[in-house]
């Protein structure tokens, strides 16, 4: 029994968030909030280059041939970087699925390429929304036990505004025929399951990095700021506020990484992991995100300070993947009914 | 990462549950809190240690079985699932052994040791003072030097299950002239030594587990000093580790409580009002989110890495988890959620209602919640003293 990750994973986790020191600073997130839907990527080629745009891809297809315990350490740090590029629906999801369900000679065409960065995969797995449709090349989209890849020229788009203007949503307009199924059946309907708790446990991910980075922010803040001749950190309303949310995010960590182990080894309870993930990381951001802006005041409610670009991405992350109650409705269905007859089986995570 | 057990855990587990499922009282024993259901949780310890289930992880020669870390997590689960007695031990063999293990020299851990798991002599915690609860290092109980030893002064209050034990162990001032914590002292202080008056008192619950305890010249010889002179502040905080964090409260009893209240919840399902439901889902999910923090913890531990001011984010976890898990149980009971033991109409014997005053201690004790607050902003998130 060991509950931790190999140095190797640690050390991997280091050399992402040095890169993302480098590559996606504060002012680069700014810069993506006003930068049109389908401008091109610009930490994506560093990312790629790096091997962890291609991180899940098998290595016959020039990837990494890792799994989901590999990349929950890099998605909480794409988190903590608030990345604006969809490292979550390319390599948490769009690869491992299309890996699972096309065929090889689909695969020579678009395996490789989405590893090495050059083509962006999306998905939309019954949501009624795509991140980064506009600026993707292939859109893994769902429907019933149906899987279709369609490329960017065969979609309508219409542009969905995020609360997080870095997050490039669409609805995505589009009609299934004989060209665009890739697979169908039970295995696929499987599958596409699978993929959702890879979005779901990789949003808890990133919400985890994204609250760690609100809270480490605030507390730099609070430090420093003076009122009342002293540092409003020693305050202990501050202090218990940040508390709260330390523990809250301390304790959602575990609980993702215990689902993205749940995913790794295809165990039979894997929804209810994925959903405690959800659920733990969704309630923790938000409360980091209300310390944190309660802790900075006014400063924090401008816009021009940094602040509301990890707010935001935690709001938008928490409601996305099915929100805390959705995931909670999941777990309910799981452990309380039984044989009973579920009276609250939730629907479409996305409404 | 690998949450497999092992052989040999799987085997530990499976033998734990057995001898488990074989002697569990199977009527619950009459409350720890009167005389006659004390007696009954001491007979229950003896036979734990008869059988070498008494402190599982400590070394043989003290009457453990040299268990894991792992392994003790595991029978923590199975004791608590199989719905076994409390632990009228707890204050010795996860407070005071630590600290002994720590500080202890061999003689005192050859004396001490072994009578503490074998329930022979049951010990009680003397910290808390009329003026000295969160202000832990505002002690004023005094000890003074006298031949051979000590002359201990001075009242320590809410110390549960004193009235009933043979021992103390405490904080007590011996250099009135230090820095508040560095003239404080540690003692082991036998409850039936000359000058020593102990008082009990009612609890919220009803339980007569509380007491005072008063100190008039006692005398305590130099052995029974834990840890160096004036260090005795080092000494309580090694226990306080083992109080707010793992040792204390296993993941395992809050599991079973979540168990209790899923089962609970199903057997009353005309209380199927959504909002119930989702809240019992988050009580359950708590407990599943305490048992893998924990985790978390252990695996570091048994890399030889220490563990600091993450105990008070574990203390956090563990008292407002338990006391949400009764909540919502009195929540799914309606009407019936007042009914205490004795009440025919009871259901599972009055123990909701009595387990939500029990963990309504929780957040106040081992460090009010509070305290434990100010030490995760000072010490993890490193904010400026107050």
């Amino acid at each position: 029994m060991r509950f931790d990750f190999t140095s190797e994973q640690l050390e991997f986790r280091d050399a992402v968030r040095e890169l993302f020191a480098r590559e996606c600073p504060p002012a680069r997130v700014r810069a993506a909030w006003d930068r049109p839907a389908d401008a091109p990527l610009t930490v994506w080629p560093h990312l790629a280059k790096m091997g962890v745009v291609g991180m899940t891809a098998p290595e016959r297809w020039g990837g990494l041939g890792l799994g989901p315990l590999d990349l929950v350490l890099v998605l909480e740090e794409s988190g903590r970087a608030a990345l604006p590029e969809p490292l979550l629906e390319t390599t948490a999801v769009g690869i491992p699925l299309l890996d699972e369900v096309a065929a090889d000679g689909f695969k020579d065409r678009w395996l490789g390429a989405a590893a090495a960065g050059r083509a962006v995969v999306t998905v939309g797995l019954g949501g009624a929304f795509v991140v980064d449709a506009a600026r993707a090349h292939l859109l893994l989209l769902a429907r019933g036990d149906e899987l279709h890849a369609v490329e960017r020229e065969q979609v309508r788009l219409v542009a969905e505004p995020s609360v997080d203007g870095s997050r490039k949503l669409a609805r995505v307009d589009w009609h299934p025929s004989a060209a665009t199924l890739l697979s169908s059946g039970p295995r696929t309907k499987a599958a596409v399951a699978a993929a959702f708790d890879r979005g779901a446990v990789a949003a808890a991910a990133q919400l985890v990095g994204v609250a760690r980075q609100l809270i480490d922010a605030t507390v730099a803040y609070v430090k420093v700021r003076t009122q009342f001749g002293r540092p409003i950190g020693s305050f202990q309303a501050v202090k218990h506020r940040l508390a709260d949310a330390l523990v809250a995010v301390e304790l959602a960590r575990p609980c993702v990484y215990r689902g993205a182990y749940a995913l790794a080894h295809g165990e039979p309870d894997r929804e209810v992991h994925a959903s405690t993930a959800k659920a733990y990381a969704s309630q923790a951001a938000l409360t980091a995100a209300r310390a944190a802006l309660q802790c900075h005041g006014a400063i924090g409610y401008s816009y021009e300070y940094d602040l509301h670009l990890w707010m935001k991405r935690a709001w938008a992350l928490a409601a996305a993947w099915g929100d805390a109650a959705w995931h909670r409705a999941r777990i309910a269905t799981a452990v309380l009914d039984g044989d009973d007859a579920a009276p609250g089986k939730p629907g479409d995570p996305h409404g | 990462m690998d949450l497999r057990l092992s052989e040999r855990e799987e085997a530990f587990r499976a033998e734990a549950r057995a001898w488990l499922a074989a002697h569990v009282p199977k009527k619950p024993l009459p409350s720890s809190g009167s005389r006659d259901g004390f007696a009954a949780h001491v007979a229950w310890e003896k036979e734990l240690f008869a059988a070498g289930w008494s402190v599982v992880a400590w070394p043989k020669a003290y009457g453990g079985r040299e268990a894991s870390i792992v392994e003790w997590l595991l029978f923590e689960e199975e004791y608590y699932l199989a719905g076994a007695p409390n632990r009228v031990t707890q204050n010795g063999i996860f407070l005071l052994a630590p600290a002994l293990f720590e500080f202890g020299t061999d003689e005192q851990k050859e004396r001490l040791l072994r009578p503490m798991a074998a329930a022979d002599v049951l010990w009680a915690q003397g910290w808390s003072e009329p003026n000295a609860g969160s202000d832990l290092a505002a002690v004023a109980s005094t000890a003074t030097r006298t031949d051979g030893g000590w002359l201990l002064r001075g009242q320590k209050t809410w110390s549960t299950r004193a009235a009933f034990c043979h021992a103390l162990h405490g904080l007590f001032r011996t250099d009135p002239s230090a820095p508040r914590h560095k003239g404080l002292t540690y003692f082991l202080v036998p409850l039936d030594a000359p000058g020593v008056r102990v008082s009990g008192f009612r609890r919220l619950d009803g339980d007569e587990d509380f007491a005072e305890v008063f100190f008039d010249d006692v005398f305590v010889p130099d052995r029974d000093v834990l840890g160096a002179v004036h260090q005795g502040w080092k000494v309580a905080m090694a226990t306080t580790g083992s109080e707010r964090g793992l040792t204390l409260r296993s993941p395992g009893r809050f599991l079973a409580t979540a168990d209790r209240l899923i089962d609970l919840y199903r057997r009353n399902r005309q209380a199927a009002d959504p909002r119930l439901r989702d809240a019992v889902i988050q009580a359950w999910m708590d407990a599943q989110a305490y048992q893998l923090f924990t985790l978390q913890a252990v695996s570091r531990l048994a890399e030889g890495k220490a563990l600091g001011a993450e105990s008070s984010i574990n203390k956090i976890a563990w008292s407002e988890m338990d006391l949400r898990l009764h909540e919502t149980a009195l929540e799914v009971l309606g009407p019936l959620a007042e009914l205490t033991g004795d009440a025919p109409d009871a259901v599972d014997g009055g123990t909701w209602i009595k387990g939500f005053q029990f963990a309504l201690a929780g957040p106040i004790y081992a460090g009010t919640n509070e305290i434990q607050r100010n030490v995760i902003a000072e010490r993890l998130l490193g904010l400026p003293k107050e």
